[in-house]
């Protein structure tokens, strides 16, 4: 029983982890009771999992992640959606659209539409599968698609929802940020669009530091006092009230956390019946259960939304 | 490069190689991570004259698509020689030499990686020699594991190789040009260090059983020395980039990771039992 690392030691693979009653977990593989690290990462304990962070890699699907993607085929009933990673995702139109739905689905999603989806199946035997039945999951219109690291997205989710609320309460810009590495950003101003991309950039690099949250929050503060008093006259009301498409709500309020409602609510809640769980949420959360909940009130907005479009 | 004369002698006198090494000495070893920013990882090694780049791509979609593992990720190497990497113009097209160093890099590496999570997909290792100063497919080796790490490809280990032979009866490790030129023969090996299974093991020039025996073991010691040596570049290049790292053991308020973390090993024991 012993353990060879210390707390988010960076650890390279090959390296002796622990030995005796330890399970283990992502980026290490068990030999003979003992536990070594197959990444380059982070290595952490949690009760008695070994467990490496990675710092690289590409993004393979697992089930329940949010997804952003771009459409690059209709096929029959199916979409075929670039997630990036090795692998291309299907989405067939049972899973994003109620019936009875037109024989001609690109009516509803065409090629180069960007979505935000859930990946609702994935083993090696058949490509990852995804769903649009679910709270926020939709077509994204406008804004545009920033790539980062797959591996940086729960750094720049934050621990429930943290560093993006935080970002958002700030910056007051509708964001989706998907585990595969894409971050749809819509915002009201090339200005502020930019600040949010300099923010995502800065986590992305500085991904293994502490305190970032505190960090980037500052850096936001200071940047968008200037934006301020740069645009002025039109901008004296709070960040917070400046107009933005009432649809947008639904999505913010699918990525806020419990906590981080109960603290600080600076979004109009137009939906309170449901229970606000986060989408986006940090990898160990599991969405899945609260999207069922959710799916029937959402998909019909979805439908309308969809109709209304069109 | 000055016209090639054969040394008058490979050991010397005084027991020592036409570079003044002693027989279980390396020639100086610099590695390098992270050094290409397209690729998903990269590495690059100079071994005495030798310089080598490595970048890998993936894993991503593999094409052509009859190629598809439906098991495991197809492993695709391939080392090539710059024209200007050798005193006389390498002719750019891929010569059966490269071909076949191509598999045998290929067929060194794929033991250590753990290519079955990926299914269906491609690893690409691209190697390209820019100086070739002997035991290039072993610094190969050395670059291009350090390359897949970097890549994030989960491996067993890293994969160190280097090429131990024989010059005027006596066994020498790290071979240079000349010494594999008129040597009387060479060994490549590459190992897991952990476990000391061998992943690569040639030969050309005839060895008796002992002189085999003793040659692997030298190799095998070398290889350890630069197994140090990559884990070292690799986490230089890591901690370099995370240049706050080391001195944050106190401020648990990180979001990346849980508060609940615990690396003492009484509250792990408690957790167990529950």
């Amino acid at each position: 029983m012993a353990v060879y690392f210390q707390k988010r030691e960076v650890v390279v693979p090959g390296q002796l982890l622990a030995e005796g009653r330890y399970r283990a977990s992502f980026g290490t593989y068990d030999e003979g009771g003992k536990i070594f690290s197959s990444l380059v990462g982070l290595a952490e304990l949690r009760g008695n999992t070994v467990k490496v962070v990675a710092l690289e890699g590409v993004y393979i699907p697992k089930e329940g992640d949010l997804v952003v993607g771009t459409i690059t085929l209709v096929a029959g009933n199916n979409w075929k959606v670039d997630i990036g990673g090795p692998y291309g995702a299907s989405l067939h139109a049972n899973n994003a659209l109620r019936r009875p739905y037109s024989d001609d689905i690109s009516e509803y999603m065409d090629i180069g539409d960007v979505i935000a989806a859930e990946v609702i199946a994935f083993d090696r035997g058949s490509g990852p599968f995804l769903g649009m039945k679910g709270r926020g999951l939709r077509v994204l219109r406008e804004g545009m698609i920033l790539h980062v690291s797959p591996a940086k997205i729960p750094r720049i989710i934050g621990r429930r929802g943290s560093m993006i609320n935080m970002i958002k309460d700030h910056l007051n810009i509708q964001t989706m940020v998907g585990q595969n590495g894409r971050i749809w950003i819509r915002a009201p101003s090339t200005d502020i669009l930019r600040l949010a991309i300099k923010a995502f950039r800065t986590i992305e690099t500085q991904a293994h530091t502490s305190k970032l949250t505190d960090r980037i929050s500052e850096m936001l503060a200071e940047e968008m006092s200037e934006i301020k008093s740069s645009s002025e006259p039109n901008e004296e009301i709070e960040p917070e009230e400046v107009s933005v498409p009432e649809e947008v709500t639904e999505v913010e309020e699918t990525t806020t956390d419990e906590a981080i409602v109960a603290e600080s609510e600076p979004e109009p809640e137009p939906e309170p019946e449901t229970e606000p769980e986060a989408v986006t949420e940090a990898e160990d959360e599991e969405p899945a259960e609260v999207e069922v909940e959710a799916e029937e009130t959402v998909e019909e907005d979805k439908q309308k939304e969809e109709v209304t479009k069109e | 490069m000055s016209p090639e004369v054969k040394p008058d002698f490979l050991i010397s006198p005084e027991g020592l190689r036409v570079d003044g090494r002693r027989p279980d000495e390396m020639r100086p070893i610099e590695l390098k991570v992270g050094v290409l920013k397209q690729a998903n990882g990269s590495a690059s090694i100079r071994q005495g004259k030798t310089y080598i780049i490595a970048g890998v791509y993936g894993p991503r979609e593999l094409h052509p698509r009859h190629l598809t593992l439906n098991d495991r990720a197809y492993l695709r190497v391939e080392y090539r020689m710059a024209t200007f990497s050798v005193p006389d113009r390498k002719r750019p097209a891929p010569s059966r030499r490269e071909k076949e160093i191509s598999m045998v890099i290929a067929n060194a590496l794929k033991p250590a990686l753990f290519l079955e999570e990926f299914p269906k997909a491609v690893v690409d290792v691209f190697i390209q020699v820019i100086q070739a100063d002997g035991g290039t497919r072993c610094a190969a080796i050395n670059a291009a594991s350090l390359a897949l790490a970097d890549a994030g490809i989960p491996m067993k280990s890293l994969v160190p190789a280097v090429a131990v032979g024989k010059a005027e009866g006596k066994l020498i490790v790290d071979l240079g040009d000349e010494e594999d030129k008129y040597g009387q023969g060479d060994v490549p090996m590459a190992i897991m260090p952990q476990t000391e299974e061998i992943t690569l093991l040639q030969q050309d020039g005839s060895f008796t059983r002992e002189e085999l025996l003793e040659a692997m073991q030298m190799g095998i010691n070398s290889c350890k020395y630069l197994h140090e040596l990559q884990k070292e570049a690799l986490r230089r290049a890591y901690v370099k980039k995370a240049p706050e790292n080391g001195d944050d053991d106190e401020d648990d308020d990180d979001d990346e990771f849980d508060d609940d973390l615990e690396t003492d090993l009484g509250e792990a024991e408690l957790m167990e039992d529950e």
